[in-house]
């Protein structure tokens, strides 16, 4: 039976793991490489790195620790933030990553993730997708880390990118990202509901049953989660135990 | 001993380099090429694959001779080689991604598109699940039955001669993910993103 992941995610800020409350505020904690290499060892199902300041910045940096992760790390790593261009996923990939998260430039073009997903294989396109409710059931994108409303509903553009070659979704509710009072669950169920491909739950977890929530209730693949865990808060085992206990099949 | 990791321009080989880095240390000369007179003097190979049955098999014909030297290797030769994911695939005679594609025709088979059901299974099957382990493999050496072993595709090998196959894997259906013919390895699962389990495949494989 295919085992419900636990991912844990690691912002990076020139070269340093950071997490913020929705994205301002951000605390220094550590180095990207030995805390992806924590994680690993202690069980996390994928690694994945958010390179938040890469839009602005020089990327020579985040591919350096990928690199370096790489030849530590032997599960799945995805790496996101400031890709743009065929050129940037080329470079992560080779740099060690097996697969990109594409979030902006997915909104400006879906082309783009059509023209990724044929060169490299839809096994390492993941699209990212900010979302933000804007009345009772109804969401919409957003880019630049949930500062820029786009207009385009979160439902419509997940069958788009769906259709357009994405692998995976990884879902990030804008409204509880950084406020740890859980994934949004219907948002997570709208979008699994409506798609094929597997999409994962991001933005909110603060507890485990937060995580149970994001699988048993919205459906999700898989759950991200960073200060839960970063800041040892809750160890991976344990919250592959949990689930357990309550009948959600995961690797332990 | 010299073990090829064939580069033919197809999809990420990053992880599978550096997995096999890992394993092999010093004991094992690693090249990672398409040259076709390396492969002739390899001891082993590892075929990967990435990407789409058809887009592997075009790129793996592209390169002049690649094609005969992997086969003197492996069928006449009878070497040593693992195909990992589209690798294992490209065994086949048939593949039926993006279109109807004639495969290496080293296992009798074809690969196809796994059935989820009416939608009842997200594809690809992305994730790590358990295999079920069916046949004794030198390559499954020290690998206890329901190992998790981490899984993306959305296309499955089936062999004709059933005899061939190690393991298989739970999804929408029993789902082929290990065969072993002869000298010919190959798993579904990718053994390079699969953890300690996954790089000890890895070195059953160096070790045979």
């Amino acid at each position: 039976m295919l085992k419900n992941r636990i991912i844990p995610c690691l912002d990076v800020k020139n070269g340093r793991v950071v997490k913020g409350i929705n994205f301002v505020e951000l605390k220094d904690a550590g180095d990207p490489v030995e805390q992806a290499k924590i994680y690993s060892d202690s069980g996390a199902d994928e690694i994945c790195f958010l390179d938040i300041t890469a839009s602005n910045e020089n990327r020579e940096t985040i591919i350096d620790i990928v690199r370096k992760t790489a030849k530590e790390c032997f599960v799945p790593l995805t790496v996101g933030g400031g890709v743009r261009t065929i050129q940037n996923i080329t470079d992560l990939l080779l740099a060690g990553a097996d697969k990109v998260s594409i979030n902006t430039a997915a909104v400006k073009n879906v082309n783009f993730v059509k023209e990724a997903s044929k060169k490299f294989g839809s096994q390492c396109i993941v699209v990212a997708i900010d979302a933000k409710r804007v009345s009772e059931q109804k969401w919409d994108v957003f880019t630049h880390g949930g500062r820029n409303k786009t207009g385009i509903d979160a439902v419509e553009f997940a069958k788009q990118v769906e259709t357009n070659g994405a692998g995976e979704i990884l879902l990030t509710s804008m409204d509880r990202d950084g406020t740890k009072s859980g994934y949004d669950v219907e948002l997570l169920k709208v979008i699994t509901d409506s798609t094929n491909i597997p999409v994962i739950a991001s933005g909110g977890a603060g507890t485990l049953d937060h995580l149970y929530d994001g699988i048993v209730k919205g459906g999700a693949s898989a759950v991200l989660a960073a200060s839960i865990f970063h800041y040892g808060e809750f160890k991976i085992k344990e919250a592959k135990e949990y689930l357990n206990s309550k009948n959600v099949s995961v690797r332990l | 001993m010299n073990v090829t990791i064939v580069d033919y321009q197809s999809g990420n080989i990053s992880s599978v380099i550096n997995s096999f880095t890992e394993v092999a240390k010093s004991k094992v000369k690693l090249e990672v090429t398409s040259d076709v007179n390396k492969i002739k003097s390899s001891d082993k190979i590892v075929l990967p694959g990435q990407g789409s049955f058809k887009s592997c098999v075009d790129s793996l014909n592209s390169i002049n001779g690649l094609v005969d030297s992997l086969k003197d290797f492996a069928i006449t030769n009878k070497k040593p080689l693992l195909g990992i994911c589209v690798g294992l695939q490209m065994f086949a005679d048939i593949g039926y991604e993006e279109a109807e594609t004639k495969g290496l025709g080293w296992i009798a088979g074809k690969v196809s598109k796994i059935d989820n059901q009416n939608g009842k299974f997200k594809l690809p099957h992305i994730g790590w699940n358990e295999i079920d382990i069916k046949k004794k493999s030198k390559i499954f050496k020290d690998i206890e039955n329901k190992s998790h072993m981490y899984f993306v595709h959305s296309y499955e090998f089936i062999p004709q001669n059933k005899s061939v196959i190690l393991a298989t894997t739970d999804y929408s259906s029993k789902i082929v993910c290990a065969v072993e013919k002869d000298n010919l390895f190959g798993t579904q699962f990718h053994p390079e993103k699969s953890d300690k389990i996954g790089l000890k495949i890895i070195d059953n494989f160096l070790k045979l």
